[in-house]
């Protein structure tokens, strides 16, 4: 206020003094206006220079962040393929629905039409909107994952602020039967069990990344730049053959029918090479439709499971007794009166059978001739030889949530421990650690770890001496042959079969109850032994609880099967002439007409030959 | 004299090379558009395979040649009669 006042008094004064043009500095007034005027365009270049040199980087950044997207570019997962390339998880594009609710919010006339063509109520549509209508992005419900034909019907409308974005989705065309092997995926296509899970680095892809100019509706304008090229999933070869695992697959689900039985699992390995060429397990799910049915059903129970092996042991006990040198394959026991004491408990037969020789124990399958056996070996060396045949210590098989298994060392046992261990009681293993440890006696000894990838070389260890490995497994051709415990129904016809039946009360409470597994584990065939296969059925309750009844006839179906599909010579061509002759005496008896056929074959007459 | 003709070099350098990044740059945009067109047309046939791999595989699932074979075709194992073995 007070300068306001002032200045008219200050003016006054100079508005009186006579205008004289001398004292006008004219120089001085120009020199003025060129000061200011050079010192704006300097405050100008320094600003540019400020803008383009100084601060640029974080200036263009900025322009960038507003204009410039980085955006993924998805890429597939790898296929998983049998051992003959059959296709068992297959990554297809599916579509997912995406809206921006802001843009989507602006156009509300449209959301009738979205609702109609994505089958969703009006009001429900509407309230979804509204609720995210400060968001940038939704997935417009239950289109996720769609066929990109559908998803294409719906873009088609149009819609402003309505996009499409591909993904992969995992299908299993095996389905059921290759579920616990293969595992499945989560919605993000991460692995969450099985095989999927275990090469989950190897089969995923890694998303690409390019850059692009969007404008403010957020639609591509440009494509600038690939920032990094998608990878996509390297495929993976597995060891299991498609064939024979529907085969074991369809097998332990007739026999779990018949039987009534919980559950069950079987195995089969490939000798040679440690390969798992099948692994079924019962109840199973549907690796499509996860979410659908019980947890309980996801577990791989052939690798977590622990069960006590039951008479599937005898055999490794006997290998342990040979070795040690004390016993003898012509070793006699005398099993009378069909038990034996073993400290207040009794180890029991389920018939005296009298005088064995160490054959007959195993192909009787006495409890009390292998207790007897038992009797000779020190606890050290017993335990030692069962670690070294893997019981105790995972597999390594790689597959995930593998049990090592339960086995106490020596000195926590009790004074009946090792003779209840030697017909495999208190101690505890997987399906696949049986089929392992046989795998191993029918390879001379030498134990190579299981693997679930094809061509793989995998580490292996001489674990017995061939001589032994040799002899116990003649001992256990016994089993499938007359008058052993698993006659007829392991026995397969051309083939001599190695094998073990076993029948365990299934621990529960710290007891044994009522309830029954049956075992039948085996090799074939015995001369160049190919396959290695062990099955368990869990508490079997209709008709008979042995192994040889309950469990064996899935090993026949399956080496049968198998033998014939990877093209095993017979080792047994004796037996399977005697029943053609048997077979044919039958058919000519029957139909003495139907004969003549048989004689127009011409391959026929050095098998007729050789008949008589 | 010199002088002037270096800088006249340099110039004309100067605005061949601007030109030639020009180039470069637009020449890079067309490339990189075709480049997403294959890829997007490399990705239709992907889908496709992955189909019809697919349906192969749902075509040709065990259990449906199983019930095919045995229910429509009448197929079975041979018994032990219809089997010839033959001595090597």
């Amino acid at each position: 206020m007070i300068g306001l006042r002032r200045k008219p008094a200050d003016r006054a004064p100079k508005a009186n003094k006579p205008r004289n043009r001398a004292q006008f500095n004219l120089r001085g007034r120009l020199k003025l206006v060129v000061g200011t005027l050079a010192l704006c365009a300097v405050a100008l270049v320094g600003r540019a220079v400020d803008l383009q040199l100084v601060d640029n980087a974080f200036y263009q950044q900025k322009a960038d962040a507003r204009i410039l997207r980085e955006i993924p570019i998805p890429t597939s997962r790898g296929m998983i393929t049998d051992r003959n390339g059959e296709p068992l998880a297959v990554s297809t594009p599916v579509a997912s629905l995406w809206a921006n609710p802001q843009e989507l919010s602006k156009n509300p006339d449209r959301l009738p039409e979205l609702a109609r063509a994505t089958d969703l109520p009006l009001d429900y549509l509407t309230r979804y909107v509204s609720q995210r209508s400060s968001k940038e992005f939704m997935y417009i419900p239950r289109h996720r994952r769609i066929s990109p034909a559908a998803a294409q019907k719906v873009l088609a409308l149009n819609i402003p602020g309505v996009f499409s974005q591909r993904e992969y989705r995992r299908f299993y065309p095996q389905g059921e039967a290759m579920a616990h092997i293969l595992g499945f995926t989560n919605i993000d296509d991460a692995g969450q069990e099985g095989v999927e899970l275990a090469f989950d680095d190897w089969l995923r892809g890694k998303p690409g990344a390019e850059k692009v100019i969007r404008d403010r509706r957020g639609r591509i304008v440009e494509n600038v730049d690939l920032v990094r090229a998608a990878q996509p999933g390297k495929d993976l070869t597995l060891s299991i053959d498609r064939r024979i695992q529907y085969l074991t697959y369809r097998e332990l689900k007739r026999q779990l029918l018949e039987s009534g039985a919980a559950s069950g699992s079987a195995v089969v390995l490939d000798i040679a090479t440690g390969e798992v060429l099948a692994m079924a397990n019962l109840p199973s799910f549907n690796p499509n439709a996860v979410e659908i049915g019980n947890r309980d059903a996801h577990r791989n129970r052939a690798v977590t499971d622990l069960i006590e092996p039951g008479s599937t042991m005898k055999p490794i006990t006997v290998a342990a007794a040979l070795e040690a040198g004390v016993i003898t394959p012509h070793s006699m026991f005398n099993t009378s009166p069909g038990w034996i004491p073993n400290g207040r408990f009794r180890t029991t037969d389920t018939h005296n059978y009298g005088v064995l020789d160490t054959t007959g124990v195993i192909r009787k399958s006495s409890n009390v001739g292998a207790s007897m056996i038992v009797a000779r070996l020190s606890d050290q060396k017993f335990y030692d030889f069962l670690r070294r045949f893997g019981y105790g210590e995972s597999t390594n098989s790689g597959f995930p949530g593998e049990a090592s298994g339960l086995f106490p060392s020596p000195a926590r046992w009790s004074g009946t421990t090792k003779q209840a261990m030697s017909y495999g009681y208190g101690i505890s293993v997987t399906p696949l650690q049986i089929a392992h440890a046989y795998a191993a006696l029918a390879n001379g000894g030498r134990m190579i770890t299981p693997t679930f990838v094809k061509g793989q070389s995998s580490p292996s260890k001489q674990v017995l001496d061939p001589t032994i490995a040799h002899e116990v497994i003649k001992m256990m051709q016994t089993v499938t042959e007359p008058g052993g415990t698993a006659y007829p129904w392991g026995a397969i016809l051309g083939y001599h079969v190695a094998g073990k039946t076993g029948t365990a009360h299934k621990a529960s409470n710290g007891g044994y109850s009522r309830e029954y597994v049956a075992f039948f584990a085996g090799v074939v065939p015995v001369d160049n032994p190919r396959f290695a296969m062990a099955v368990v059925v869990n508490d079997p309750t209709i008709g008979s609880h042995f192994g040889g009844l309950a469990a064996a006839p899935v090993f026949h179906d399956v080496m049968e099967g198998a033998l014939r599909l990877m093209d095993v010579p017979p080792d047994d061509i004796e037996t399977w002439l005697a029943a053609q002759a048997a077979a044919e005496k039958k058919t000519a008896k029957a139909a003495p007409a139907k004969s003549t056929g048989a004689i127009a074959m011409p391959g026929e007459s050095p098998a007729a030959e050789a008949r008589q | 004299m010199t002088l002037r003709l270096v800088i006249a070099v340099l110039v004309l350098a100067n605005i061949v090379t601007a030109i030639g990044v020009v180039n470069a740059r637009h020449e890079h945009r067309q490339m990189f558009v075709q480049l997403t067109k294959l890829e997007r047309a490399r990705d239709e046939l992907n889908v496709d395979f992955g189909r019809l791999q697919l349906e192969q595989a749902t075509w040709a699932e065990a259990n449906r040649i199983d019930q095919v074979a045995r229910t429509k075709l009448g197929m079975k194992f041979p018994e032990t009669a219809d089997i010839v073995v033959i001595r090597p």
